[in-house]
Protein backbone atom coordinates (compact mmCIF):
# COMPACT_ATOMS: atom_id res chain seq x y z
CA UNK A 1 0.00 0.00 0.00
CA UNK A 2 1.54 3.27 -1.12
CA UNK A 3 0.82 6.63 0.58
CA UNK A 4 -1.26 7.64 -2.45
CA UNK A 5 -3.52 4.67 -2.00
CA UNK A 6 -3.88 5.36 1.72
CA UNK A 7 -4.92 8.88 0.83
CA UNK A 8 -7.62 7.37 -1.38
CA UNK A 9 -8.84 5.25 1.51
CA UNK A 10 -8.87 8.26 3.85
CA UNK A 11 -10.94 10.21 1.33
CA UNK A 12 -13.29 7.25 1.29
CA UNK A 13 -13.55 7.33 5.08
CA UNK A 14 -14.37 11.03 4.93
CA UNK A 15 -17.10 10.50 2.30
CA UNK A 16 -18.56 7.63 4.31
CA UNK A 17 -18.63 9.74 7.48
CA UNK A 18 -20.26 12.67 5.68
CA UNK A 19 -22.87 10.42 4.14
CA UNK A 20 -23.47 8.77 7.51
CA UNK A 21 -23.92 12.14 9.20
CA UNK A 22 -26.35 13.58 6.67
CA UNK A 23 -28.42 10.45 6.24
CA UNK A 24 -28.57 9.99 10.03
CA UNK A 25 -29.92 13.54 10.32
CA UNK A 26 -32.54 12.94 7.64
CA UNK A 27 -33.43 9.54 9.09
CA UNK A 28 -33.90 11.07 12.55
CA UNK A 29 -36.16 13.79 11.18
CA UNK A 30 -38.21 11.23 9.22
CA UNK A 31 -38.38 8.86 12.21
CA UNK A 32 -39.81 11.46 14.54
CA UNK A 33 -42.20 12.97 11.99
CA UNK A 34 -43.59 9.62 10.86
CA UNK A 35 -43.42 8.00 14.29
CA UNK A 36 -45.36 10.84 15.95
CA UNK A 37 -47.79 10.93 13.01
CA UNK A 38 -48.59 7.29 13.67
CA UNK A 39 -50.00 8.22 17.07
CA UNK A 40 -52.12 11.05 15.62
CA UNK A 41 -55.82 11.07 16.45
CA UNK A 42 -56.94 11.45 12.79
CA UNK A 43 -57.04 8.08 11.06
CA UNK A 44 -55.96 9.49 7.71
CA UNK A 45 -52.70 10.83 9.17
CA UNK A 46 -52.04 7.47 10.84
CA UNK A 47 -52.84 5.68 7.60
CA UNK A 48 -50.50 7.80 5.47
CA UNK A 49 -47.68 7.45 7.99
CA UNK A 50 -48.25 3.69 8.22
CA UNK A 51 -48.28 3.41 4.44
CA UNK A 52 -44.99 5.28 4.24
CA UNK A 53 -43.44 2.93 6.79
CA UNK A 54 -44.66 -0.22 5.03
CA UNK A 55 -43.45 0.96 1.62
CA UNK A 56 -40.02 2.19 2.62
CA UNK A 57 -39.41 -0.64 5.05
CA UNK A 58 -40.70 -3.20 2.59
CA UNK A 59 -38.28 -2.38 -0.16
CA UNK A 60 -34.57 -2.95 -0.18
CA UNK A 61 -32.19 -0.06 0.51
CA UNK A 62 -30.12 -0.91 -2.55
CA UNK A 63 -33.19 -0.96 -4.81
CA UNK A 64 -34.16 2.40 -3.34
CA UNK A 65 -30.71 3.77 -4.14
CA UNK A 66 -31.01 2.59 -7.73
CA UNK A 67 -34.43 4.12 -7.93
CA UNK A 68 -33.27 7.50 -6.69
CA UNK A 69 -30.29 7.48 -9.06
CA UNK A 70 -32.01 6.23 -12.21
CA UNK A 71 -35.77 6.72 -12.00
CA UNK A 72 -36.10 10.10 -10.30
CA UNK A 73 -33.96 12.05 -12.81
CA UNK A 74 -35.97 11.22 -15.97
CA UNK A 75 -39.28 11.23 -14.13
CA UNK A 76 -38.94 14.70 -12.63
CA UNK A 77 -36.34 16.19 -14.89
CA UNK A 78 -33.77 16.93 -12.22
CA UNK A 79 -30.63 15.16 -11.24
CA UNK A 80 -29.29 14.95 -7.71
CA UNK A 81 -25.65 15.25 -6.71
CA UNK A 82 -24.57 11.70 -5.70
CA UNK A 83 -24.10 12.71 -2.07
CA UNK A 84 -27.67 14.00 -1.82
CA UNK A 85 -29.11 11.10 -3.78
CA UNK A 86 -27.42 8.69 -1.37
CA UNK A 87 -28.55 10.73 1.64
CA UNK A 88 -32.12 10.80 0.36
CA UNK A 89 -32.32 7.07 -0.33
CA UNK A 90 -30.67 6.02 2.94
CA UNK A 91 -32.42 8.64 5.08
CA UNK A 92 -35.88 7.72 3.80
CA UNK A 93 -35.31 3.97 4.15
CA UNK A 94 -33.73 4.00 7.60
CA UNK A 95 -36.16 6.71 8.69
CA UNK A 96 -38.94 4.20 8.09
CA UNK A 97 -37.24 1.72 10.43
CA UNK A 98 -36.66 4.52 12.93
CA UNK A 99 -40.31 5.55 12.89
CA UNK A 100 -41.18 2.12 14.33
CA UNK A 101 -38.73 2.75 17.17
CA UNK A 102 -40.32 6.14 17.89
CA UNK A 103 -43.83 4.70 17.76
CA UNK A 104 -42.86 1.80 20.03
CA UNK A 105 -41.23 4.07 22.61
CA UNK A 106 -44.18 6.48 22.60
CA UNK A 107 -46.53 3.54 23.07
CA UNK A 108 -44.46 2.27 25.98
CA UNK A 109 -44.87 5.43 28.06
CA UNK A 110 -47.16 4.78 31.02
CA UNK A 111 -50.76 5.65 29.93
CA UNK A 112 -51.24 7.50 33.20
CA UNK A 113 -48.76 10.11 31.97
CA UNK A 114 -50.92 10.87 28.95
CA UNK A 115 -54.06 10.88 31.06
CA UNK A 116 -52.38 13.24 33.48
CA UNK A 117 -51.69 15.57 30.57
CA UNK A 118 -55.33 15.42 29.51
CA UNK A 119 -56.50 16.08 33.08
CA UNK A 120 -54.27 19.15 33.24
CA UNK A 121 -55.81 20.24 29.90
CA UNK A 122 -52.58 20.23 27.94
CA UNK A 123 -53.05 20.48 24.19
CA UNK A 124 -52.05 17.33 22.21
CA UNK A 125 -48.90 19.09 21.04
CA UNK A 126 -47.96 20.14 24.58
CA UNK A 127 -48.57 16.58 25.80
CA UNK A 128 -46.26 15.26 23.12
CA UNK A 129 -43.56 17.86 23.66
CA UNK A 130 -43.60 18.19 27.45
CA UNK A 131 -44.74 14.79 28.70
CA UNK A 132 -44.42 11.95 26.21
CA UNK A 133 -41.24 12.74 24.27
CA UNK A 134 -39.01 13.57 27.26
CA UNK A 135 -39.83 10.16 28.73
CA UNK A 136 -39.79 8.23 25.48
CA UNK A 137 -36.57 9.59 23.96
CA UNK A 138 -34.14 7.98 26.45
CA UNK A 139 -35.78 4.61 25.75
CA UNK A 140 -35.22 5.10 22.02
CA UNK A 141 -31.47 5.50 22.26
CA UNK A 142 -30.44 1.80 22.42
CA UNK A 143 -32.53 0.75 19.38
CA UNK A 144 -31.43 3.90 17.54
CA UNK A 145 -27.85 2.95 18.32
CA UNK A 146 -28.37 -0.39 16.57
CA UNK A 147 -30.04 1.37 13.68
CA UNK A 148 -27.10 3.74 13.38
CA UNK A 149 -24.75 0.77 12.97
CA UNK A 150 -27.09 -0.62 10.31
CA UNK A 151 -27.00 2.76 8.61
CA UNK A 152 -23.21 2.78 8.68
CA UNK A 153 -23.26 -0.61 7.01
CA UNK A 154 -25.86 0.70 4.59
CA UNK A 155 -23.64 3.58 3.47
CA UNK A 156 -21.39 1.04 1.74
CA UNK A 157 -24.23 0.46 -0.76
CA UNK A 158 -23.61 3.77 -2.53
CA UNK A 159 -20.29 2.38 -3.76
CA UNK A 160 -22.35 0.30 -6.21
CA UNK A 161 -23.37 3.59 -7.84
CA UNK A 162 -19.73 4.64 -8.16
CA UNK A 163 -19.76 7.09 -5.28
CA UNK A 164 -16.28 7.34 -3.76
CA UNK A 165 -16.97 6.05 -0.27
CA UNK A 166 -14.85 3.67 1.79
CA UNK A 167 -16.07 0.49 0.07
CA UNK A 168 -15.48 2.07 -3.35
CA UNK A 169 -11.94 3.13 -2.48
CA UNK A 170 -11.32 -0.50 -1.55
CA UNK A 171 -12.31 -1.58 -5.04
CA UNK A 172 -9.96 1.00 -6.57
CA UNK A 173 -7.07 -0.18 -4.42
CA UNK A 174 -7.80 -3.78 -5.39
CA UNK A 175 -7.63 -2.85 -9.07
CA UNK A 176 -4.41 -0.88 -8.53
CA UNK A 177 -2.59 -3.57 -6.58
CA UNK A 178 -4.16 -6.68 -8.13
CA UNK A 179 -4.33 -8.05 -4.61
CA UNK A 180 -7.38 -8.05 -2.38
CA UNK A 181 -6.80 -9.79 0.96
CA UNK A 182 -4.96 -6.84 2.52
CA UNK A 183 -7.19 -4.00 1.47
CA UNK A 184 -10.46 -5.73 2.30
CA UNK A 185 -9.14 -6.69 5.72
CA UNK A 186 -8.23 -3.04 6.36
CA UNK A 187 -11.64 -1.95 5.10
CA UNK A 188 -13.49 -4.29 7.43
CA UNK A 189 -11.31 -3.16 10.34
CA UNK A 190 -11.98 0.51 9.59
CA UNK A 191 -15.73 -0.09 9.45
CA UNK A 192 -15.52 -2.02 12.70
CA UNK A 193 -13.65 0.79 14.44
CA UNK A 194 -16.19 3.36 13.27
CA UNK A 195 -19.03 1.12 14.45
CA UNK A 196 -17.33 0.65 17.82
CA UNK A 197 -16.87 4.39 18.30
CA UNK A 198 -20.49 5.04 17.35
CA UNK A 199 -21.67 2.46 19.88
CA UNK A 200 -19.61 4.16 22.58
CA UNK A 201 -20.97 7.56 21.62
CA UNK A 202 -24.54 6.33 21.82
CA UNK A 203 -23.93 4.71 25.21
CA UNK A 204 -22.70 8.03 26.51
CA UNK A 205 -25.79 9.72 25.13
CA UNK A 206 -28.05 7.11 26.70
CA UNK A 207 -26.44 7.61 30.11
CA UNK A 208 -26.87 11.37 29.93
CA UNK A 209 -30.48 11.23 28.75
CA UNK A 210 -31.48 8.61 31.29
CA UNK A 211 -29.83 10.57 34.08
CA UNK A 212 -32.09 13.44 32.96
CA UNK A 213 -35.22 11.42 33.79
CA UNK A 214 -33.73 9.73 36.85
CA UNK A 215 -33.05 6.27 35.43
CA UNK A 216 -29.93 4.14 35.11
CA UNK A 217 -28.65 3.09 31.69
CA UNK A 218 -29.42 -0.53 30.95
CA UNK A 219 -26.65 -3.09 31.48
CA UNK A 220 -24.35 -3.68 28.57
CA UNK A 221 -25.27 -7.35 28.17
CA UNK A 222 -28.83 -6.56 27.09
CA UNK A 223 -29.62 -8.06 23.71
CA UNK A 224 -30.44 -5.80 20.80
CA UNK A 225 -33.84 -6.15 19.18
CA UNK A 226 -33.83 -6.91 15.49
CA UNK A 227 -33.85 -3.62 13.61
CA UNK A 228 -36.56 -5.00 11.43
CA UNK A 229 -38.84 -5.79 14.34
CA UNK A 230 -41.96 -5.85 12.19
CA UNK A 231 -43.80 -7.92 14.74
CA UNK A 232 -41.42 -9.08 17.41
CA UNK A 233 -40.34 -5.70 18.70
CA UNK A 234 -43.70 -4.09 19.23
CA UNK A 235 -45.06 -6.79 21.48
CA UNK B 1 -43.03 10.53 -16.33
CA UNK B 2 -43.05 8.17 -19.25
CA UNK B 3 -44.21 4.71 -18.40
CA UNK B 4 -44.10 2.04 -21.08
CA UNK B 5 -46.06 -1.15 -20.47
CA UNK B 6 -44.33 -2.95 -23.32
CA UNK B 7 -41.02 -2.50 -21.50
CA UNK B 8 -42.62 -4.13 -18.47
CA UNK B 9 -43.77 -7.02 -20.66
CA UNK B 10 -40.27 -7.38 -22.10
CA UNK B 11 -38.77 -7.38 -18.63
CA UNK B 12 -41.08 -9.96 -17.08
CA UNK B 13 -39.24 -13.12 -18.32
CA UNK B 14 -36.02 -11.73 -16.81
CA UNK B 15 -37.91 -10.83 -13.67
CA UNK B 16 -39.04 -14.42 -13.09
CA UNK B 17 -35.46 -15.66 -13.56
CA UNK B 18 -34.27 -13.09 -11.04
CA UNK B 19 -37.04 -13.93 -8.60
CA UNK B 20 -36.06 -17.59 -8.65
CA UNK B 21 -32.44 -16.73 -7.89
CA UNK B 22 -33.48 -14.35 -5.10
CA UNK B 23 -35.68 -17.00 -3.51
CA UNK B 24 -32.98 -19.63 -3.83
CA UNK B 25 -30.48 -17.32 -2.12
CA UNK B 26 -33.04 -16.56 0.56
CA UNK B 27 -33.89 -20.19 1.32
CA UNK B 28 -30.33 -21.53 1.39
CA UNK B 29 -29.03 -18.40 3.12
CA UNK B 30 -31.69 -18.73 5.81
CA UNK B 31 -30.87 -22.38 6.38
CA UNK B 32 -27.16 -21.59 6.74
CA UNK B 33 -27.88 -18.74 9.15
CA UNK B 34 -30.28 -20.84 11.24
CA UNK B 35 -27.80 -23.70 11.65
CA UNK B 36 -24.66 -21.60 12.01
CA UNK B 37 -26.38 -19.20 14.40
CA UNK B 38 -27.33 -22.09 16.66
CA UNK B 39 -23.74 -23.34 16.55
CA UNK B 40 -22.45 -19.89 17.61
CA UNK B 41 -25.09 -19.63 20.33
CA UNK B 42 -24.09 -23.01 21.76
CA UNK B 43 -20.37 -22.28 21.48
CA UNK B 44 -20.62 -19.06 23.49
CA UNK B 45 -22.10 -21.16 26.31
CA UNK B 46 -19.12 -23.49 26.48
CA UNK B 47 -17.58 -22.91 29.92
CA UNK B 48 -14.15 -21.92 28.65
CA UNK B 49 -13.04 -18.45 27.72
CA UNK B 50 -10.76 -19.91 25.07
CA UNK B 51 -13.91 -20.76 23.12
CA UNK B 52 -16.34 -18.02 24.09
CA UNK B 53 -13.96 -15.12 23.59
CA UNK B 54 -12.91 -15.87 19.96
CA UNK B 55 -16.47 -16.79 18.95
CA UNK B 56 -17.82 -13.63 20.56
CA UNK B 57 -15.17 -11.44 18.92
CA UNK B 58 -15.60 -12.93 15.44
CA UNK B 59 -19.39 -12.71 15.46
CA UNK B 60 -19.27 -9.16 16.82
CA UNK B 61 -16.89 -8.24 14.03
CA UNK B 62 -19.00 -9.81 11.30
CA UNK B 63 -22.17 -8.19 12.65
CA UNK B 64 -20.69 -4.71 12.75
CA UNK B 65 -19.16 -4.60 9.29
CA UNK B 66 -21.01 -4.18 5.98
CA UNK B 67 -22.24 -7.30 4.23
CA UNK B 68 -21.25 -5.73 0.92
CA UNK B 69 -17.58 -5.54 1.88
CA UNK B 70 -17.74 -9.06 3.31
CA UNK B 71 -19.10 -10.25 -0.03
CA UNK B 72 -16.26 -8.51 -1.86
CA UNK B 73 -13.83 -10.12 0.57
CA UNK B 74 -15.19 -13.61 -0.08
CA UNK B 75 -15.50 -13.02 -3.81
CA UNK B 76 -12.01 -11.65 -4.42
CA UNK B 77 -9.92 -13.09 -1.59
CA UNK B 78 -11.04 -16.73 -1.54
CA UNK B 79 -9.77 -17.31 -5.13
CA UNK B 80 -6.40 -15.83 -4.07
CA UNK B 81 -6.30 -18.48 -1.39
CA UNK B 82 -7.02 -21.12 -4.00
CA UNK B 83 -10.71 -21.64 -3.28
CA UNK B 84 -12.78 -20.77 -6.33
CA UNK B 85 -16.55 -20.84 -5.85
CA UNK B 86 -19.31 -19.63 -8.11
CA UNK B 87 -20.63 -16.13 -7.47
CA UNK B 88 -23.96 -17.54 -6.30
CA UNK B 89 -22.32 -19.93 -3.82
CA UNK B 90 -20.08 -17.16 -2.51
CA UNK B 91 -23.08 -14.88 -2.08
CA UNK B 92 -25.17 -17.49 -0.31
CA UNK B 93 -22.32 -18.30 2.08
CA UNK B 94 -21.67 -14.61 2.71
CA UNK B 95 -25.27 -13.72 3.45
CA UNK B 96 -25.77 -16.85 5.56
CA UNK B 97 -22.65 -16.14 7.58
CA UNK B 98 -23.57 -12.50 8.08
CA UNK B 99 -27.06 -13.29 9.30
CA UNK B 100 -25.89 -16.17 11.48
CA UNK B 101 -24.35 -13.54 13.74
CA UNK B 102 -27.82 -12.05 14.19
CA UNK B 103 -29.67 -15.34 14.62
CA UNK B 104 -27.05 -16.28 17.20
CA UNK B 105 -28.32 -13.47 19.42
CA UNK B 106 -31.89 -14.55 18.86
CA UNK B 107 -31.09 -18.12 19.93
CA UNK B 108 -29.13 -16.85 22.88
CA UNK B 109 -32.06 -14.79 24.07
CA UNK B 110 -34.35 -17.78 23.56
CA UNK B 111 -32.09 -20.09 25.54
CA UNK B 112 -31.76 -17.59 28.37
CA UNK B 113 -35.53 -17.22 28.47
CA UNK B 114 -36.02 -20.90 29.35
CA UNK B 115 -36.88 -20.88 33.06
CA UNK B 116 -34.15 -22.05 35.44
CA UNK B 117 -36.56 -24.68 36.80
CA UNK B 118 -36.27 -26.57 33.51
CA UNK B 119 -32.50 -26.84 33.98
CA UNK B 120 -32.93 -27.89 37.57
CA UNK B 121 -35.52 -30.49 36.63
CA UNK B 122 -33.17 -31.91 34.00
CA UNK B 123 -30.43 -32.15 36.65
CA UNK B 124 -32.83 -33.71 39.14
CA UNK B 125 -33.84 -36.33 36.58
CA UNK B 126 -30.16 -36.99 35.97
CA UNK B 127 -30.51 -36.37 32.24
CA UNK B 128 -27.23 -36.40 30.34
CA UNK B 129 -26.16 -33.01 28.94
CA UNK B 130 -27.06 -34.01 25.41
CA UNK B 131 -30.62 -35.00 26.36
CA UNK B 132 -31.00 -31.86 28.43
CA UNK B 133 -30.28 -29.77 25.37
CA UNK B 134 -32.11 -31.74 22.70
CA UNK B 135 -35.16 -32.78 24.69
CA UNK B 136 -35.66 -29.99 27.22
CA UNK B 137 -33.97 -26.70 26.45
CA UNK B 138 -33.86 -26.34 22.67
CA UNK B 139 -37.46 -27.38 21.94
CA UNK B 140 -38.66 -24.64 24.29
CA UNK B 141 -36.12 -22.07 23.20
CA UNK B 142 -36.58 -22.48 19.44
CA UNK B 143 -40.36 -22.29 19.67
CA UNK B 144 -40.05 -18.87 21.26
CA UNK B 145 -37.58 -17.49 18.75
CA UNK B 146 -39.32 -18.44 15.50
CA UNK B 147 -40.96 -14.99 15.07
CA UNK B 148 -37.65 -13.20 15.63
CA UNK B 149 -35.89 -15.55 13.20
CA UNK B 150 -38.63 -14.80 10.68
CA UNK B 151 -37.92 -11.08 11.00
CA UNK B 152 -34.34 -11.76 10.03
CA UNK B 153 -35.47 -13.77 7.01
CA UNK B 154 -37.37 -10.67 5.88
CA UNK B 155 -34.26 -8.53 6.49
CA UNK B 156 -32.23 -11.01 4.53
CA UNK B 157 -34.66 -10.80 1.61
CA UNK B 158 -33.97 -7.09 1.47
CA UNK B 159 -30.22 -7.66 1.52
CA UNK B 160 -30.19 -10.13 -1.37
CA UNK B 161 -29.80 -7.31 -3.96
CA UNK B 162 -26.26 -6.82 -2.66
CA UNK B 163 -25.33 -10.04 -4.39
CA UNK B 164 -25.67 -8.10 -7.61
CA UNK B 165 -22.35 -6.42 -6.75
CA UNK B 166 -20.61 -9.77 -7.08
CA UNK B 167 -22.27 -10.51 -10.45
CA UNK B 168 -25.14 -12.71 -9.22
CA UNK B 169 -28.16 -12.16 -11.45
CA UNK B 170 -30.89 -11.91 -8.83
CA UNK B 171 -33.81 -9.50 -9.24
CA UNK B 172 -31.80 -6.28 -9.12
CA UNK B 173 -29.03 -7.78 -11.26
CA UNK B 174 -31.56 -8.76 -13.91
CA UNK B 175 -33.13 -5.30 -13.76
CA UNK B 176 -29.78 -3.63 -14.21
CA UNK B 177 -28.81 -5.86 -17.09
CA UNK B 178 -32.14 -5.23 -18.79
CA UNK B 179 -31.76 -1.46 -18.26
CA UNK B 180 -28.33 -1.41 -19.78
CA UNK B 181 -29.53 -3.27 -22.87
CA UNK B 182 -32.79 -1.41 -23.44
CA UNK B 183 -32.04 2.00 -21.84
CA UNK B 184 -35.29 1.71 -19.88
CA UNK B 185 -34.60 2.26 -16.17
CA UNK B 186 -37.98 3.25 -14.79
CA UNK B 187 -39.96 0.12 -15.51
CA UNK B 188 -37.63 -2.69 -14.38
CA UNK B 189 -36.55 -0.86 -11.23
CA UNK B 190 -40.13 -0.06 -10.29
CA UNK B 191 -41.27 -3.61 -10.98
CA UNK B 192 -38.67 -5.10 -8.66
CA UNK B 193 -39.28 -2.38 -6.05
CA UNK B 194 -42.95 -3.34 -5.96
CA UNK B 195 -41.98 -7.03 -5.94
CA UNK B 196 -39.84 -6.49 -2.83
CA UNK B 197 -42.63 -4.67 -1.03
CA UNK B 198 -45.13 -7.39 -1.97
CA UNK B 199 -42.77 -10.19 -0.94
CA UNK B 200 -41.88 -8.71 2.41
CA UNK B 201 -45.50 -7.87 3.13
CA UNK B 202 -46.59 -11.42 2.31
CA UNK B 203 -43.77 -12.78 4.42
CA UNK B 204 -44.78 -10.67 7.39
CA UNK B 205 -48.40 -11.87 7.09
CA UNK B 206 -47.17 -15.46 6.97
CA UNK B 207 -44.97 -14.81 9.97
CA UNK B 208 -47.83 -13.36 11.96
CA UNK B 209 -49.89 -16.49 11.30
CA UNK B 210 -46.96 -18.67 12.33
CA UNK B 211 -46.41 -16.61 15.46
CA UNK B 212 -50.02 -17.10 16.53
CA UNK B 213 -49.66 -20.86 16.21
CA UNK B 214 -46.29 -21.19 17.94
CA UNK B 215 -46.20 -18.64 20.70
CA UNK B 216 -48.77 -19.28 23.41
Amino acid sequence: MTPGLWELVLKGVWTTLQLLFFSALLATAVSFTVGVARTHRLWIVRFVAGFYTEVFRGTSALVMIFWVFFVLPPAFGWQLVPMWAGTLALGLTYGAYGSEIVRGALGAVDPAQREGGIALSFTPWQRMRLILLPQAVPEMVPPFSNLLIELLKGTSLVSVMGMGDLAFSGNLVRLALQESAGIYTYLLLIYFVIAFLLTRLMRGLEKRLKAGVGKAARPRTALPEPVDATLGGAR
Amino acid sequence: MNWDWSAVADFMPHFWDGLLVTLRVLVIGSLISFVLGLVWALLVRVPSRWVTWPVGAVTEFVRNTPLLVQLFFLFYVLPEWGLTLSALTTGVIGIGLHYSTYTMQVYRAGIEAVPAGQWEAATALNLPLRRTWTAVILPQAIRRVVPALGNYVISMLKDTPMLMAITVLEMLGEARLFSQESFRFTEPLTVIGVAFIALSYLASLLLRALERRLVP
